[in-house]
């Protein structure tokens, strides 16, 4: 059941985008078409459900303070979380990398709609900051940690998806010159956020 | 003596200061950053260490890659572009954590996601790559100042109106409460860092009619 939570929780209450805007720059750059969203939003759900336990796995058993007691008792106080960033970044670009030549080789079909988006990811705010949010936020077993992230990647596809469909639609009304292609997004995003914090209030 | 000065500073070089300020605005034009740029406007004191925070990772950053342009392989360029980049980020992160505590308790995850802020990566991708070391420094400089006046300039907005303060301090008087002024919450809340951008952009696109988008 808490698992549940945690999905539903990461989802709509603490959506990447409306709550915090992680990725915001892919979601700006790449909502112009339904079609490349869907396939985007695919590529950081996969993505995210992937890292995210990974960084868990290294934050717990390499990094955290007192971690590294597995090898030797010695080692109770050493503190390596300083050294977080650069791991998880290295775990992100590698992982892509990986990624991207494994879904070429297994099935060319899934290439053709991600392959383009794969190497944008590991740039993507959204996957660094689901890695950093799982550190801060101290979940207690990988089956949480993946269940966030696998929420969070959810929250962002439905999020791109729903920009586009609206951006397609909106190319057909007249708005204010100055106020076309980016502002009208920034301010419609907003207004989207605004609707997504009516799930504030809801106790799980 | 005078005449390198003026050299340093010719026309071309001082484009490279100005021209982020407005016309290729790296937020409000090029759309890369927003991701921490909204997020951390809530007050002023906030916006202006994370400026200072990307304006040194990006100075830092743009004077080692272009450095090492010709000896970084092509191929491998953005594991290096990262590595670097998550090495400054950490320092920035040590620092702040050791001599501004609280304000580092407010960033939280934020400096650590200066590591993929588009800004940086694209700052080094696109010029520090090709170009040599001083005008590497005067892009990363202008690039900063542009990401730093929007974000200052929104977390004022926000701020002033949302919880009538500015860098902390009391703005509105106390008679403004009592004859009924309240201050604006929604201000505070994460949609309107949207709209006030968007708001921004309205006014400098209106200004400058050459940035219109086609649709």
């Amino acid at each position: 059941m808490d698992l549940v939570n945690i999905f539903i929780k990461s989802v709509f209450i603490d959506n990447m985008i409306f709550a915090y805007f992680l990725g915001m720059c892919s979601y700006l750059a790449v909502s112009k078409t339904v079609d490349t969203a869907v396939g985007l939003g695919a590529a950081v759900i996969f993505v995210l459900g992937i890292t995210v336990p990974i960084n868990y796995l290294l934050e717990n058993h390499i990094l955290k303070e007192g971690a590294l007691t597995w090898i030797s008792d010695d080692l109770a106080n050493t503190d390596l979380s300083f050294l977080s960033f650069i791991m998880f970044i290295a775990v992100i670009a590698s992982m892509v990398q990986l990624v991207e030549m494994i879904v070429e080789k297994l099935s060319p079909s899934l290439y053709g709609a991600l392959g383009i988006f794969l190497p944008l990811i590991a740039v993507n705010c959204s996957i660094l900051g689901g890695a950093l949010f799982m550190q801060e936020r101290q979940y207690s077993s990988m089956a949480e940690a993946t269940a966030f992230a696998l929420g969070s990647g959810v929250g962002w596809f439905l999020a791109i998806v729903a920009i586009a469909a609206i951006r397609e639609k909106i190319r057909y009304s007249h708005v204010p010159a100055p106020l076309r292609g980016l502002g009208i997004t920034f301010i419609i995003t907003g207004l989207m956020g605004i609707a997504f914090m009516s799930f504030m209030g809801i106790q799980l | 003596m005078e005449s390198k000065k003026e050299s340093l500073f010719s026309k071309k070089n001082r484009k490279l200061l100005t021209d982020p300020l407005d016309d290729v605005n790296p937020i409000s034009i090029q759309v890369l950053g927003i991701c921490s740029a909204l997020a951390i406007t809530v007050q002023v004191e906030q916006a202006f260490v994370m400026s200072l925070s990307v304006l040194a990772v990006m100075f830092f950053g743009n004077i080692i890659i272009s450095a090492l342009r010709n000896l970084i392989p092509s191929r491998i360029r953005i594991i290096v572009e990262l590595v670097v980049v998550a090495a400054l980020v950490i320092l920035v992160n040590e620092i702040l954590k050791a001599f501004l505590p609280d304000v580092s308790e407010k960033l939280s995850v934020f400096v650590g996601l200066i590591i993929t802020n588009c800004i940086i990566m694209g700052r080094l991708e696109a010029f520090a790559l090709g170009n040599k070391i001083w005008p590497s420094i005067l892009d990363a400089i202008g690039n900063a100042m542009g990401y730093a006046w929007i974000l200052i300039l929104v977390a004022f907005v926000r701020e002033l109106f949302g919880s009538g303060k500015i860098w902390g301090f009391q703005v509105f008087p106390e008679k403004f409460y009592e004859l009924g002024y309240m201050n604006n919450n929604i201000m505070i809340l994460p949609p309107m860092a949207l709209i006030t951008v968007a708001l921004i952009i309205w006014v400098q696109r209106s200004r400058n009619k050459k940035l219109i988008e086609e649709n």
